[in-house]
């Protein structure tokens, strides 16, 4: 028989020695975001010599000049429009398209879905290079076609708001919208997926009842079929949502004017044009990191799963 | 040919009317159209999202096989005929050795996550799995580098391995190790085992988690009878968990061979691909051949050529958990 005492010493050593291990691995997590935190609240001067993660004076003012300066409360707010409308448009589409694909079938209806799980399956990891040429020849053909409606709308505006609102459309209006309906695409195939699959394991005695009531389909989709599918709608919200937040290539080949840029390709412009300002530019990560920190921190339990359901089913 | 046959869509018919139903070749129109109607309706709920996906994957997807065979600079106007150069793209391919180091260093990278990344994992998850206080504290710690954006991650790091400033440097001058100081993405022989690290530090939590939940899956009474047989932990480890793991682990490293290999933006952040080559990925290549050499056609078949890669990678990786599943 094992002594006892010896036998619980060893345990509790070895309990030990599994939370320091676990200690050190979060801590290694934490301290570059940590570090990232507290250089962002130096000065330009001390931030190379002042190595304390505790600065002395704490330097606010570089989060607004930041904001306003280093053009980061533009990029915020693109952020935050390209993320909404985004998300809110891959909702509404695969909720469509998988009810469509789950409960209303028209010919070729099993082929077009078999077609979206193909996308999720095939990598492709050249795609951006025609998708940016798809972007530019759509851009080409609409300002042909602005161009000609031009003795059009001269009727209507002055010449000078005509050539406002051309402008407008080719630096704002058209690249926003072509990258929203770039992301809106990235996002599909695996929302439609993991939606189709929980309204095929969905009772329909629900829709049933409904469609006995007199609902269409359109109402039974909206009353019956969304409300249903929280969860499943929950999940897909919150991949797309760190999806969209945290793009970096299809916004760099599609928007090129500052004003239009979400944060990760501010960052970068950011960080090509001052390469020195260390402060300016942690403040910038930071400000970027932490809606993402907290809302992962509040709804840790189901950014976990379903993060690693998207990634499983990919 | 199944998917061509219209589902079972049953027309209903009032029987109180079924006197006064008119002859059969007339109720056989009208229900066709109304089965149209209805088929109609229905397609018009799936429309969005195949339109915006023809658009936005197949039109593209057809694009690059067409782009590959051209030899196109993105500015001129594309016609097929004028650029059409056939395989040449492919065979300029097959003796570029840059393309082919960036893959090595893709392929080093991958090999780094797939020991280093995933046995930390493992050691955590392992870790985790004993009745341990605070498991999804920690599970929450862990989970915080996957959900940052490559962008983040690589700017702080890289002022973390900056030559001058980093942190890296300062605390090996601290602990007295001054003689290992050195700009360490600059350096040819450190820049691509950095830039691994890294990428192992942002994709370890994936693997914990996963494995963390195939670990919790495996019932409690195995260990405990293993345990009174007299089993050694180390005996339990490798006869009790590793074969009911075994289909977790594949899981995993096919994962995150997919994800290694594809590996970009923290390269491209960190380091643009240098010094020189060192650090040069498939994919910063191929965004090197549209952007920087404007070489359309090359790039996508470039993008061909990894596309190819990988699908044999996952397939193999497939079949191979397919027999491991068997046995």
């Amino acid at each position: 028989m094992r002594d006892g005492r010896t036998y619980r010493i060893k345990r509790r050593a070895k309990g030990f020695i599994i939370y320091i291990f676990l200690s050190i691995i979060a801590l290694t997590c934490i301290f570059p975001l940590v570090w990232m935190f507290s250089s962002s609240l130096k000065t330009q001067s001390t931030i190379f010599s002042n190595m304390s993660i505790i600065p002395d004076q704490p330097q606010w003012k570089n989060y607004y000049i930041a904001w306003t300066k280093g053009g980061f409360g533009i990029y915020f707010l693109n952020s935050l429009f390209y993320t909404a409308v985004v998300v809110f448009g891959i909702v509404i589409v695969s909720s469509w398209a998988a009810y469509s694909f789950s409960r209303l079938k028209f010919p070729g209806s099993i082929l077009a879905f078999n077609m979206f799980l193909a996308a999720m399956m095939i990598p492709l990891p050249g795609s951006f290079v025609p998708l940016y040429v798809l972007v530019n020849n759509i851009r080409k053909v609409l300002m042909v076609f602005l161009n000609n409606s031009n003795p059009f709308l001269l009727k209507f505006l002055s010449q000078a708001s005509v050539d406002q609102l051309f402008a407008f459309t080719e630096q704002q209006l058209y690249p926003r919208v072509a990258y929203i309906f770039c992301m809106i695409n990235v996002g599909l195939s695996l929302s439609i997926y993991i939606l189709k699959t929980f309204f095929d394991k969905m009772p329909s005695e629900l829709e049933d009842a409904a469609r006995i009531d007199g609902c269409s389909k359109l109402g039974i989709w909206w009353n019956v079929a969304l409300p249903l599918s929280r969860p499943a709608i929950a999940v897909i919200v919150i991949f797309n949502t760190l999806n969209v937040w945290n793009e970096y290539i299809l916004a760099q080949l599609i928007l090129s004017e500052k004003s239009t840029m979400p944060l990760q390709r501010g960052l970068m412009v950011f960080q090509g044009v001052y390469v020195t300002q260390y402060p300016l530019l942690m403040a910038g990560l930071t400000m970027t990191v932490i809606p993402i920190l907290i809302v992962y921190l509040i709804l840790q339990k189901y950014i976990i799963k379903g993060m690693t359901a998207g990634a499983v089913v990919g | 040919m199944n998917w061509l046959k219209p589902g079972k869509k049953k027309i209903k018919i009032n029987p109180a009317m079924t006197d006064k139903i008119p002859e059969t070749a007339v109720l056989k129109r009208k229900m066709k159209i109304a089965r149209a109607k209805s088929y109609l309706e229905n397609f018009s709920f799936a429309f969005p999202a195949i339109l915006i996906f023809s658009v936005f994957y197949i039109y593209p997807f057809l694009k690059v096989f067409q782009l590959s065979v051209c030899s196109w600079n993105g500015i001129d106007a594309f016609s097929f005929g004028k650029f059409y150069t056939g395989f040449t793209n492919f065979k300029e391919i097959l003796r570029d050795g840059i393309w082919w180091r960036s893959m090595w260093h893709a392929a080093y990278i991958t090999i780094i996550a797939l020991t280093l990344q995933n046995a930390l994992a493992l050691a955590l998850a392992l870790a985790c799995d004993k009745e341990i206080k605070a498991r999804n504290f920690y599970r929450v710690i862990f989970f915080i580098p996957p959900v940052l954006s490559e962008v983040v991650v690589g700017l702080i790091w890289q002022w973390i391995y900056d030559g001058n400033y980093g942190l890296l440097n300062y605390a090996l001058n601290n602990f007295g190790l001054s003689n290992l100081i050195h700009n360490w993405l600059s350096d040819p022989n450190t820049a691509l085992t950095c830039v691994a690290i890294v990428h192992s530090w942002k994709g370890f939590g994936w693997g914990f988690i996963i494995l963390l939940a195939g670990l919790q899956t495996i019932p409690r009474q195995l260990y405990e009878a293993a345990k009174v047989d007299g089993a050694s932990s180390w005996q339990i480890f490798r006869n009790v968990t590793i074969p009911l793991m075994i289909p977790v682990f594949v899981l995993v490293s096919i994962l995150t061979i997919l994800g290694s290999m594809q590996v970009f933006i923290l390269i491209y952040t960190m380091t643009g691909g240098g010094p020189g080559y060192h650090t040069e990925v498939p994919v910063t290549r191929i965004l090197a051949s549209m952007v920087a050499s404007s070489r359309f056609g090359y790039a996508c078949a470039e993008g061909i050529i990894f596309g190819l890669v990988l699908l044999v990678l996952s397939f193999t990786q497939k079949k191979i958990s397919e027999r491991v599943k068997q046995v």
